[in-house]
């Protein structure tokens, strides 16, 4: 726990210590607020809630969050700091850990600072807040779903643009799983049941019924097994490759 | 103890390394030698419990790499080829980043810590991005990463790679004075450098060991070895030069040309110039059989002119391209 620690601080100051990170949480409330009030046109709906803020949130993840993770493993592999890493008494659990919780820990200081918007959205009326709280959750897992699966394709290669593309397609068809062009496609050759549990296992599903006020307990635990499962392959991939 | 068995490593249809024995005991500073892609580095990626090797184990007082790799990992200060370093750290705190791993806190990890820039004279850069540095620099930081531990064994991948040559004297002579109560594994490719700082010395070719011994019994399966190199001044001395033949225990006399001079440029006409009557001449001594004192007596005997007087020690460099790639060819 103690080297988790170490790594993760130094992951953290890492961060924040480069103007990249400024850019990135500058970026990420712009755009969040671009959507906001642009794009879902806030105002005119007229209706004191935070939807049209979170249900951009799938689609900015998918470009901002490789972004932010995609440097965690190619970056350790190409520089060659992955063999003092690796000789260091850390283990791979704790140092992968470290380097996600440091990654996701910085993606969650972001969407924090979106907290004007509840101030804005409780102004102007009187919106249900435990609907925004659950949304916020919610908002976090995905952001850490996405992450894992950056971490993954980080290790993958030692060039941080080819682990970013990956990335992306790889978080894109997580979401697109769940969206209603595709579900209906499958539908078209697929029996219902196979098209039901491929969607299932999309990131939107799970990060709708966050968006309807409810911590259900199976969308959190689907997103704390996606981050699991990644992270494991993750380790998996590593061995393998932190040879080369 | 550091005990290495039977270790091999394959990459692919590469054998990078191919079944290497051998071990170093406390006090030793063990050397290893071999021309590029010979698997010195491979060997100590293993060791270090970076790499698995493909087959055998290696032990680390008693700790077993593959069953206790962090408690391996522990006990080593280890200085990867190059020296990798987070770039974009200041000096002071990659070597906080370090203490504190390896599991010290407050005062001490703050202590260890300026000591270590103490000692590897990077006081001046504690506050610079690492990423600024020279490359010497570089190397200096990561020497003090892998001595922060003050750690009982140290591996250390050309850790002289890059230094200036004050520095490289200073890392020698703190390589020396800590061999006395650590085990050290070097590689190198400076072989003066194994003569001025190791014990005993490995040479590893094709991922195999091909000679293991202290330095000075190394040099001597020179062909060199042995042998007593004369300069001679005055004409008259090229009439001896078939005498020196007949000196007991000679097997045979060479006349130097100035090329063989060490330093010499390669090309030097200075021995075709007109008057030039001074003679530089090797004999080499039959096997086992030492000369020096009998081409002395002959000298006095024969009232020569001898400028110089050179027994030598053999040459490294000869026994090296001999026993690698030499040895092909
Ligand atoms: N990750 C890898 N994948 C494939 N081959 C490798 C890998 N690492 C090393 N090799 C090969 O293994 C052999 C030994 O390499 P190694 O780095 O151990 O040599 P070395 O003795 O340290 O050489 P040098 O003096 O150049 O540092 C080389 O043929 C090298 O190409
Ligand atoms: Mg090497």
């Amino acid at each position: 726990m103690r080297n988790l620690k170490a790594v993760l601080k130094r992951e953290l100051k890492g961060y924040f210590e480069s103007p990249v990170a400024y850019v990135f949480i500058i970026i990420f409330l712009l755009a969040t607020a671009g959507c906001t009030f642009f794009l879902s046109r806030f105002f005119d709906t007229r209706i004191a809630s935070l939807d049209p803020f979170f249900v951009w949130h799938p689609w900015l993840y998918l470009f901002l969050v490789p972004a932010v993770g995609m440097r965690l493993w190619s970056e350790e592999r190409k520089s060659g700091t992955i063999e003092l890493l690796f000789t260091l008494p850390i283990t791979l659990i704790e140092a992968i850990a470290g380097k996600f919780l440091a990654a996701w820990v910085f993606v969650g200081i972001a969407l924090a600072l979106t907290f004007p918007m509840v101030f804005t959205v409780g102004y102007l009326g009187s919106p249900d807040y435990g609907i925004i709280f659950t949304s916020y959750i919610g908002s976090f897992l995905l952001a850490g779903a996405y992450l894992a699966v950056t971490c993954l394709f980080s290790a993958m290669s030692k060039n941080q643009v080819i682990s970013f593309v990956l990335s992306v397609v790889a978080c894109f068809t997580m979401v697109m799983l769940g969206i209603g062009v595709f579900t209906d496609f499958l539908n078209s050759f697929l029996p219902v049941w196979i098209s039901e549990a491929i969607s299932a296992f999309s990131f939107f599903t799970h990060f709708q019924s966050f968006q309807r006020g409810l911590l259900d307990s199976r969308a959190i635990i689907y997103f704390i097994s996606i981050i699991g499962f990644m992270l494991t392959a993750n380790a998996v991939v590593l061995e393998m490759k932190k040879a080369e | 103890m550091i005990a290495v068995e039977s270790l091999a490593k394959s990459f692919g249809s590469i054998r990078a390394v191919d079944g290497i024995n051998f071990s170093v005991d406390k006090g030793e500073i063990l050397g290893f030698l071999g021309p590029n892609g010979a698997g010195k580095s491979t060997t100590m990626k293993m060791i270090t419990t970076f790499l698995p090797p493909t087959s055998g184990t290696a032990r680390i007082a008693n700790f077993d790499i593959w069953e206790n790799p962090l408690e391996v990992r522990a006990k080593i200060g280890y200085l990867p080829e190059s020296a990798p370093s987070y770039r974009d750290m200041n000096v002071y705190d990659f070597l906080m980043f370090t203490a504190e791993v390896r599991g010290y806190d407050g005062e001490e990890r703050r202590s260890r810590v300026v000591r270590m820039l103490e000692t590897c004279n990077l006081k001046e850069v504690a506050w610079q991005l690492i990423d600024t540095l020279s490359k010497g620099y570089r190397q200096r930081v990561g020497f003090a990463q892998a001595l922060l531990h003050d750690p009982e064994y140290l591996i250390l991948d050309e850790p002289t790679d890059g230094l200036d040559p004050n520095q490289k004297q200073e890392v020698r002579a703190l390589i020396r004075r800590m061999g006395r109560e650590k085990c050290i594994i070097l590689s190198t490719h400076i072989l003066e450098e194994v003569e001025a700082v190791c014990s005993r010395a490995i040479i590893i070719d094709s991922g195999r060991i091909v000679a293991d011994g202290t330095p000075e019994a190394l040099r001597s399966r020179s062909a060199l070895h042995g042998a007593v190199t004369l300069e001679l001044i005055g004409a008259k001395d090229r009439d001896a030069f078939a005498e020196l033949q007949k000196i007991e225990g000679v097997e045979k006399v060479v006349e130097l040309t100035d090329e063989d001079k060490p330093g010499a440029p390669a090309v030097d006409n200075d021995a075709e110039k007109p008057g030039k009557s001074s003679l530089r001449v090797r004999l080499f001594p039959k096997k086992g059989v030492a000369i020096a004192q009998e081409t002395a007596r002959f000298i006095h005997q024969r009232n020569l002119e001898v400028d110089a007087f050179t027994l030598e020690k053999g040459d490294l460099n000869e026994v090296f391209y001999n026993l690698t790639r030499g040895g092909q060819a």
